[in-house]
């Protein structure tokens, strides 16, 4: 594994920092979007030895889809639902960058528990990505706007693609491919119903989602 | 024929996508679920030819779920156009809501339908696991439409949550498949394709790093859990199941959470193999638990007859997992109740969709008389919840009480005692919501039904009713063959050694781990030589075809 990989690692753990500082949405999507490239590039520029054709390929159908065909989609679906453009997050910023900072202290833990059986990979590659994966799931739990879950979504998704691209760990091309449209449909049909929240409910703060719950009475709910 | 049966639906759903004639789309729904079934009837002749090497071919267990989804799928497609017919003259008022159901063009739901169909029939005989993930992954895509049907702001929040809960979790699933991948590296830093035979050979010959095996299965568990609708990850469930239209619940809950399972018992399997039966088993059994717990206290006052069914299906989500993770003879008492559940959930959501039809509410207070109203849902009503909660004669009855039977008979009593208790209470507080709606005379307003209840709309609840009711008397040999098989395969029965005839020879003695494999949370260890881990699956009709020789309070 080259010593090039460590530092597209660490600046994933950069962008996750960012991302939870900025207040505007269209910067949020620009650093997810830088982050898509990054992983993307992370197995060629980690295995510069070991480039061939599959590699290329799924290099350059990452980079094509979440460096530039979902920050496409996102921002026609930011501009077209006149929402918003501050992220209103549930967490304060500070306590956001704090919760951040932790998540990267839990995955140096856990990493420390489960030794790689791969000598050759970076240490850093299981914190960092598990790190990813945390900070995704803290954003898709912390964030009110509809979008800003899309966003934490796409991070989790980068942070296992990290993981799995740094140690190489090549799947049959079909898979990769299923894969991949697979996730393309998931962020296609979120941006479809995002267009639908915002024509029903003026906004797309998923806060007024709240119809569906236990024990109230839907009648006098109303 | 495995590419037809996925093949045939894929491609009638785009044709009925582009179509215009709702005639056309029905005619295709009708007809791919007829061919659906067809092939998937003439597999329990012949099983299909493989494709590829190891990528997809249908073995026992899949060849049972797939039988669920057809059947199922053919029951709710009938049910399905008369449904649709029936909600299309006009635009209709929902009481609750003061909404107009704007209905979708229908082309959308039965395009989904059909394509759903054929991710589901992926799932079922996909061999590999990034395969199942991706076919698991395009269920949710393919369903969540189906759950925006109504298009109104309440359907709209149902398929946001289930969107975003079930691509989460199924992400976590993904990271599953990665941590396998890792559990698999050789020493030279070369990884083994996710084959699940080739991962099952390389767990027999103690290959697979168990640290990250273990880790596998809980990003695994996590992941497909969530979609299956396991406790405390089931949030999306009551919302999608009780906003969807009736035959989309059907399918959801008998089918759609089958497929989830699937994709745990394939990990479990490779767990139970690899030595770590007691790890996964005894994590199936928390979780199931819990789901029971979970809708034992949400089932209790609940006031939506939808939600209520929705949360039943958590218990019965619950109830497989714990079948499972008891290993033994549950695991036959698990695949027979997946098979029983399925039929009656689906006939349950059925009548509710004509208990729906007509009262337009989905408030259980609200909802009275309907045996006088509409005699022949109502008393499909009561017969649904002597099904569900596990009444003899019917077919929950037999399977539960072989899960409980083999869980006393492993000795572990608190598991057997929090389980029954629990579904006791459900029992209660089930039958109190569901008898009162049955029962007394409709309220001021609601008319009396003059002509009689469509076929279409009291046929398919009728005829899984029957199923159940002959599931529960007696069990077919094929069928009890098959269901033996799998327990056997998956580890149940004589324990891991049918694995190893098919898995390749593992170099310890499989007998000393499939003792192991019994160790209760009390502590006692059960003999290696005990009943339920040497002697074949007994047959349950056999034994139990006389509900009162054995009686157990469901």
């Amino acid at each position: 594994m080259s010593p090039y990989s460590d530092i597209v690692l660490a600046l994933l753990a950069l962008t996750n920092l960012i991302f939870l500082a900025s207040s505007r949405l269209l910067a949020c999507i620009r650093i997810v979007a830088v982050q898509g490239m990054l992983v993307g590039l992370l197995p060629l520029i980690a295995y510069p030895t070991s480039i061939g054709l599959h590699a290329l390929c799924i290099a350059a159908g990452t980079i094509l889809l979440k460096g530039v065909l979902f920050p496409w989609l996102l921002r026609k679906a930011l501009r077209e639902t006149h929402m918003r453009r501050e992220v209103e997050p549930l967490v304060s910023y500070p306590a956001s960058m704090f919760i951040g900072f932790l998540t990267l202290v839990v995955a140096f833990w856990i990493s420390a528990q489960l030794p790689l059986p791969l000598p050759t990979a970076s240490p850093l590659v299981v914190p960092l990505a598990l790190s990813t994966i945390l900070i995704g799931l803290f954003v898709v739990i912390s964030r009110i706007k509809a979008l800003s879950q899309v966003l934490g979504f796409l991070i989790l998704e980068n942070g296992i693609y990290a993981f799995g691209a740094a140690l190489l760990l090549e799947q049959p091309l079909v898979v990769e491919l299923g894969v991949l449209l697979d996730v393309f449909v998931a962020v296609f049909v979120m941006g479809i119903a995002i267009f639908h929240i915002s024509r029903e409910f003026d906004h797309i703060d998923t806060d007024a989602l709240d119809q569906l719950a236990d024990w109230t009475d839907p009648v006098s709910s109303e | 024929m495995i590419l037809a049966l996925i093949l045939i639906p894929g491609l009638a759903g785009l044709v009925s996508f582009i179509s215009r004639s709702s005639r056309v789309q029905y005619g295709l729904l009708l007809a791919a679920a007829i061919m659906h079934v067809g092939l998937t009837a003439s597999a329990w002749f012949k099983l299909p030819a493989p494709i590829g090497q190891n990528w997809l071919f249908l073995d026992d267990v899949g060849l049972l779920f797939l039988s669920i989804i057809s059947l199922l799928f053919l029951a709710a497609a009938l049910y399905g156009v008369d449904y649709l017919r029936r909600i299309d003259h006009g635009h209709s008022r929902s009481r609750e809501q003061g909404l107009i159901f704007r209905n979708t063009p229908q082309a959308t739901l039965v395009a989904s339908l059909l394509f759903f169909l054929a991710a589901m029939t992926l799932v079922t005989v996909s061999q590999h696991f990034g395969i199942l993930w991706v076919a698991i992954e395009a269920t949710t895509l393919t369903s969540a439409p189906m759950i925006y049907f109504h298009r109104n702001a309440r359907s709209l929040e149902a398929t946001w949550k289930y969107l975003l809960i079930c691509s989460v979790g199924i992400a976590l699933a993904l990271m599953g498949n990665i941590l396998l991948a890792v559990a698999t590296l050789a020493p030279n830093g070369e990884s083994a394709p996710l084959f699940i035979t080739q991962i099952g050979q390389l767990a027999a010959q103690e290959h697979l790093h168990l640290p990250w095996l273990k880790a596998a299965f809980l990003f695994l568990l996590v992941g497909y859990g969530t979609k299956m609708g396991l406790a405390p990850l089931h949030t999306w469930l009551p919302d999608a199941h009780s906003e969807a239209p009736a035959l989309v619940s059907a399918l959801l809950s008998g089918a759609l959470l089958n497929c989830a399972f699937l994709g745990l018992l394939r990990i479990h399997q490779v767990c139970v193999v690899a030595g770590l039966g007691v790890f996964s088993g005894d994590l199936l059994i928390f979780f199931g638990l819990l789901s029971l717990l979970f809708a034992a206290v949400f089932i209790l006052g609940q006031t939506d007859y939808k939600r209520l069914l929705a949360y039943s299906s958590v218990e019965h989500m619950g109830l497989l997992a714990l079948g499972v993770g008891l290993g033994g003879r549950a695991v036959f008492g698990s695949m027979l109740h997946a098979l029983n559940h399925s039929l009656t959930k689906a006939m349950l959501f059925f009548v509710a969709g004509n208990i729906l039809g007509y009262y337009r509410t989905r408030i259980a207070a609200d909802v009275q008389g309907v045996l006088r109203v509409m005699p022949l849902s109502g008393a499909l009503w009561i017969a649904g919840l002597l099904a569900i909660t596990g009444f003899p004669p019917f077919g929950l009855f037999i399977s539960e009480f072989i899960i409980f039977k083999e869980a006393l008979d492993q000795g572990r009593y608190l598991i057997a005692a929090i389980g029954l208790s629990l579904l006791g209470l459900i029992f209660v507080s089930m039958s109190a919501i569901i008898l009162r709606m049955a029962q007394g005379s409709p309220a001021a307003g609601v008319q009396i039904q003059r002509r009689p209840e469509s076929l279409l709309a009291v046929g398919p609840p009728a005829l899984f009713c029957l199923l159940t009711i002959v599931l529960g008397l007696y069990i077919p040999q094929r069928l009890e063959e098959l269901l033996t098989r799998i327990a056997v395969f998956l580890g149940g029965a004589d324990g891991c050694g049918a694995f190893h005839k098919q898995w390749g020879e593992r170099p310890h003695t499989p007998s000393a781990r499939s003792g192991s494999r019994r160790v209760s949370p009390m502590g006692d260890r059960r003999d290696q030589n005990g009943r339920s881990v040497s002697s074949p699956v007994r047959p349950a009709s056999r034994r139990w075809r006389h509900p009162a020789a054995g009686r157990v309070g469901p």
